[in-house]
Formats: structure tokens, sequence, C-alpha cells
């Protein structure tokens, strides 16, 4: 096995005098979620592979405060957000990847009006990037050339921000048949989650969102449903298991299927 | 040659033109309840964005077979428009196609032209009937659709139908009335359209004729004058708002909410980063009745088309929760309305308040805690409407006013406050996920 792969902070990286490149946001779903831990960690691997110096916050790190905002409590939200600028602009920090939609739409559209002014990109816009410039390579053959993908817009990546495009050609660069459900881009599906959604029960209805866009992405009847969010990760994995087809269909994060189509 | 028909035409049209100015003053008076907010910023942008979403309709095409008829109704509109000037002045003056003489060879084109959009409005407004009645499209029937909205929504339709019969029937018998060369018909010839109709008319003696023609010119100037006063009252007042609406709409990514600036002076004094002065706490924190939204949140509720886009494509709805984004909007402008209604017979605003509230009485918990903030509605609303918005303010005054938010909620807000994350993690093992990095 080759070196081991060295994650910097931030920290680590002032007490030497230097500064990355980028500084990988990982977010609270990125950090504790059991599932997601594993997207932050192939990310670390493709940024380590194709040479960008990055840095983390680790411990340093608070969240960005969306759910308090989104569920009405704009003072905890901006305790969490100013204190995070105070960190950041600490630092000096200049550009910021993050592999979470509702982070990267805090930090960007948000955290502006509170004096934290960065350059926000997501995970998917980098991994065009980096696909495009062919830093990163793609196999050919890879394991998904001729699968049937199906792609789920989350909202804080779509709507919210306009990124309709960047994933899908990343899938297309992966050789994958990408087939689109019948509510995409403008309008697609939300999982559930968003608005703290994903911390309490849903309200009273005929049948929880998951169920309704799993159904969806059913009909087009993939080999993989591939998502860009953590909260769309869980609520379609739940909806695949609700089905019983998580034995037939996985559900992945786009950079998972990036890492593993790499030469 | 008697003057009556004048005098009484211009009497129609005052007594119109009151009734119009009342209840534009009343509209005005309904958003004005709402506070302040200046929007000075990137003034072409917003004329542009105006032009597509207002002028062009944009997101009518969205679906297009629909975008094309609504196209036809409006096009028509417009453009019957001039002919009504002509109608008025020919009221005024007791002239006859005071226009004729003036256009020439002109004059039959472009009455022809009117004529083909009064075909077309007629053929669109019956399909939409059929779509709305018939077919039955889920959106005009579900729940905040009761008996008024869905009677309004057919009103108009009927009523096109009836204006556009009347234009056409007109020109069918004044075209006749021409050609027997009767005193007073301006030689014009016949038109593209009515000429079909002239059989129904052709063996009717001139006087009943004329008295038909005389007939169909009164309904429809005053039908159209009724009209006029009729959206002041109903969801086509669309057809006037729908203009500033999509002006003022924000330009901001529909992710961004907009940041409380009262709230970061207290934030920042809490955290030792600003001084305490002595400026006035804000009245509330966020949104439990009309006066608490701004005035643009309030047009947006005057502008609703109530054409039910927004709650086709809201998961919460459609999954069966209560919320519907069309019905927080119905819901502001019906409150804002009773608000004023209740300011004209003289009571104090206190009092109106604290005897019921939009949220609560007219909005519940339930609704405004369904939404997943996905931003669907924002994103069909053909006029720039944000449900989304109103919904958020009244979270922020549940949240920090009332402190109802559900316990689960309670506990995230817990977690952040100690743990800086949702969950209960001790912030010490925020990094532990490092270890994944060399496990394959
Ligand atoms: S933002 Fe809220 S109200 Fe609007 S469509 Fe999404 S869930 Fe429904
Ligand atoms: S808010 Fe917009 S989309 Fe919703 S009913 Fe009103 S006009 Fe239609």
């Amino acid at each position: 096995m080759s070196e081991p792969i060295k994650v910097p902070t931030l920290a680590e990286l002032q007490a030497q005098g230097e500064s990355p490149e980028i500084v990988f946001w990982v977010g609270c779903a990125g950090s504790f979620d059991e599932r997601y831990k594993k997207v932050t960690a192939t990310l670390c691997k493709i940024l380590h592979k194709v040479g960008i110096k990055f840095a983390v916050l680790g411990t340093e790190e608070n969240c960005t405060g969306d759910p308090a905002r989104r569920a009405g409590n704009e003072f905890l939200f901006q305790m969490q957000a100013i204190s995070n600028i105070e960190t950041l602009n600490m630092y000096g920090v200049k550009k910021i990847v993050t592999a979470c939609p509702h982070c990267f739409n805090t930090l960007k559209n948000e955290y502006p009006d509170l004096g934290g002014n960065y350059e926000v990109i997501h995970h998917t816009q980098l991994l065009q990037e980096l696909i495009d410039s062919g830093k990163l390579r793609i196999k050919e053959g890879g394991p998904f050339k001729g699968k049937r993908l199906t792609y789920h817009d989350s909202c804080y990546l779509g709507r919210a921000n306009d990124v309709y495009e960047a994933p899908r050609q990343v899938i297309e660069s992966l050789d994958a048949d990408l087939v689109e459900m019948k509510r995409s881009r403008r309008f697609g599906l939300c999982c559930g989650a968003g608005g703290a959604q994903m911390f309490k029960e849903p309200e009273e209805g005929k049948k929880d969102i998951n169920i309704e866009r799993i159904e969806e992405a059913l009909e087009t009847q993939p080999e993989a449903v591939v998502a860009n969010c953590p909260f769309c990760l869980v609520m379609l994995t739940d909806g695949v298991k609700n089905k019983e087809k998580e034995d037939s269909i996985k559900v992945y994060d786009l950079a998972e299927l990036v890492w593993m189509s790499q030469e | 040659m008697s003057y009556l028909p004048q005098i009484l035409f211009v009497l129609c049209l005052s007594i119109a033109g009151f009734f119009i100015y009342k209840r534009v003053n009343f509209i005005r008076k309904a958003i004005l309840l709402g506070k302040k907010k200046s929007v000075n910023d990137r003034k072409s942008e917003r004329l542009r964005h105006m032009l597509l979403l207002a002028f062009g309709q944009k997101k009518m095409f969205d679906k297009p077979l629909v975008g094309v008829m609504h196209f036809i109704i409006y096009a028509g509109f417009l453009i019957i428009n001039i002919e009504v000037l002509e109608i008025v002045l020919d009221g005024i003056t007791g002239a006859h196609r005071l226009f004729a003489p003036y256009l020439g060879e002109a004059y039959s084109w472009l009455i022809n032209l009117f004529e083909l959009f009064a075909v077309g409005v007629i053929v669109t407004c019956v399909i939409f009937l059929i779509r709305r009645n018939v077919l039955k499209l889920p959106r005009f029937w579900s729940a905040e659709m009761k008996k008024w909205p869905r009677l309004d929504a057919n009103l108009i339709l009927i009523f096109e139908i009836t204006l556009m019969w009347f234009f056409l029937s007109m020109n069918a018998a004044d075209s006749i009335l021409q050609s027997r060369g009767v005193e007073h018909y301006v030689q014009v010839g016949s038109f593209w359209f009515s000429q079909w109709l002239q059989p129904l008319f052709a063996n009717m003696q001139t006087s009943s004729l004329v008295f038909y023609e005389r007939f169909a010119w009164w309904f429809h100037i005053l039908g159209i004058l009724g009209f006029a006063i009729y959206i002041t009252y109903s969801k086509h007042l669309h057809i006037a708002l729908a203009f500033p609406n999509t002006y003022f709409a924000s330009l901001e990514p529909k992710g961004k909410i907009p940041n409380m600036d009262e709230v970061t002076k207290e934030v920042k004094i809490a955290l030792g980063l600003a001084q305490a002065d002595d400026s006035p706490a804000p009245e509330r924190f966020g949104a439990k009745d009309v006066t608490d939204l701004n005035w643009i949140q309030l047009m947006n509720a005057f502008s609703c088309t109530e054409c039910g886009r927004c709650t086709a494509n809201c998961p919460a709805n459609i999954t069966g929760k209560k919320l519907s984004p069309r019905k927080i909007m119905m819901d502001t402008r019906d409150r804002a309305e009773e608000f004023v209604r209740q300011l004209e017979q003289g009571k104090a605003i206190e009092e109106i308040k604290s005897e019921k509230s939009l949220y609560g009485d007219y909005i519940t918990k339930e609704e405004i805690m369904a939404c997943t903030t996905c931003n669907a509605c924002v994103e069909a609303c053909p006029v720039s409407i944000n449900p989304l918005s109103i919904i958020l303010d009244i979270r922020r005054y549940v949240a920090m006013e009332a402190g109802d938010t559900p316990n689960e909620w309670n506990v995230v807000f817990n977690n952040l406050e100690t743990s800086m994350s949702p969950w209960k993690f001790p912030p010490t093992d925020r990094f532990n996920w490092v270890e994944l990095v060399n496990k394959d």
C-alpha cells in the first residue's frame, strides 16, 4: 500500500506557516453520520490523489446553523454562523469546498451578510472541474459503463442555487446511462429532509416524502440512485429499504462513483 | 340628435371609475399594512425579469400548450383594449367607428385582427372551462379551492366568452346595417369572422337590427367596465399586479434566507463582538399577523392567480400534508382584506390584532411545520410569488416569540448550543472520521 494519506487541519498548517489551496468544509453529517463519513473520506482520497493542497477545520468546525435558521431560530443560527466566520476569517480562508448542499448554500449565500466572504463550491462542481481539466482521469469501461443511473437533484444544490448540470456531466463522463426521473432539475422533488425536517417526524399525511420520491426513482428502473447530499442519501436509502430493494439498487454519493471509476 | 346616450355613457364611465378607484385604494391600504422595505437595486435586471415573466409569461410556457392558450387570452385582452378605446370615444362623442375614416383600409384589417383574437379567446376559454369542470384537474379542486375561488375562475371565463360573443355579433349586425345603407353606420364592409354570423340576423327588420347592434354595443362596453371592477375583487388582479410583483421579486439565489439584522446586533453583543447601545429592540421577531410581514409579501398575496402550480409541486402537499403554499397566499390576502375592512369600520390596530391573527386563525402550526423549504413553490410560480418567505417568517415567530417549536427541534436547538451539532455527539469526536481515510 502506498503512503498513508495525511489530512491536515488549518491549525496544523498555520503552525507550519502554510496555508491550503482550499478548505474542505465537512459538515455535521459528514463528520458524524456513519454513511456520510465514508463520503467524506472518499473526497479526501480524491483531493489527495489529484494533489490539491487542502485542509479541514477538524474539531474547530461547528454546524453552519442551517437547520436552526430554517426551523426559525435565527439567534441560534447567527450564534453558529458568527463563530464559524470568526474562525474562518482568523485563518484567512479564501476558498471552500463542501460535500453538503446545505452547508454550501449557507456558506455561500448567507455568511456574506454576517461578514464571511468566501468562494464556495460544492464537491460535484469540483469533481466536474477536475474531470474536465484532465486532472482526474476516468477509466475506460469503468464499473458504471452502460449502467442505468438516475440522479436526484437536492433542493439546496438545484433550485436553491441553480446547479443542475455539473453533476450530470460527471455522470455522463463515467459512460453511464443517465435516466431522468419524471420530476427533475427545476422540478425535482425534495427527498423530504430539508428545512430541518430531517430532525423531526413528518406531519400527518398519506405518505412519507422519501417514499414518493423513491417510487419515482424506481420507475426509471435504475441500477443505482445518485445523490449529492448527506440528507438525501439517508432519505433515499431508507426509501429503497422500505421497498425491499436494497440488494439490487444502491444509493451513492457522486464522489463515490467517481472514486470507483478513476484510473 | 339626442345627447341622452352620451350622457348616460359618461355617467356609466364615471361610476365605474369611482368604484375602481375606491377598490384600488383599499388594496393599496392592505398592501401598505406591511412593513417598509426599500428595493432600489439592480434596476435593469429587475426590468428584464419583469418583461420576461409578466409581459412574456415565460414560466407559463413550462407547460407549452397551456402557455400558448393563456397567451392567446392575454394577447386578445391587450389588443381588444385598443378597440375599447374606440368604443369609449364613440360613446363620449356619439360617433360611430370614429377611427374608420382616419385609418382607411387599415381599419378593416385591424377589426379583422380583433375578431381573430375574439375567436381565439372564445375557443381557449371553452377549453379552459372543460379543463376545470369536466377534466377536473386536481389542482383546481384541492381543499382551499372552495366555492368562491372556483366560481371566480369559471365566472371570468364565461364572462370573456360573453363579451367576445357580443363583440362579434355586434359587428355582424353592423355589417348588415351598412349594406342596407342605414344612416350612422359607416361603410367599412364585413369582417372575416363576424360575416359567418350574418345569416343569424339577415331576416331581422332594420329597426330590430339597430336595436340589437346597440344592445350588443352597450353590453360590450358595460361588460368591460363591470369586468374592470370585478377583477379588483378577484384573482384576476394578477393581470395588473403581475408587473410590479415580478419587478420587486428577489433576485438572490432562492436558497438564501434574508438575514435578520436586528438579531445580528444582539448576537454580536452576546458574543462580546459589539457594544450594547440603547436603540430599541424590535417589536416582534418573525410574523404572527399581516402587519409583521413586509409590503412585498402582501403584494404577493394580491397577485396570486390561485393557479395552484405551487401546491401541485409541493412535496408536503403531494404526500397529503395539510400545507398548501397557495392556501398560504390566499389566507394572507384574506386576512389583509379583513384587517383593512376593520380599520375602515374604525377599529384600532391593536384591537384588530388582539382579536385574530394570520397565524393561528388562518394558518395553523401543522401547515407551517410541514414545509421542507424546498423552493418548489417559488420555482413554479408564474408570477414570482414566494410563499416560502411567509412560512419562514411565521416559523421565526413560532420559534423566537411563541417558543412553540416541536420537541424534536428543541432537542436539536439544545444540541447545537451545547455540542455545535444537531446531534448529541461530543464536539471532540468531530474529527474521528479521519480514521476512515486510510481504511479501505
Ligand atoms: S418550500 Fe415548503 S411550501 Fe414550498 S413547495 Fe417546498 S415544502 Fe411546499
Ligand atoms: S402562489 Fe403563484 S403558483 Fe401558487 S397559486 Fe398563486 S400564482 Fe399560482
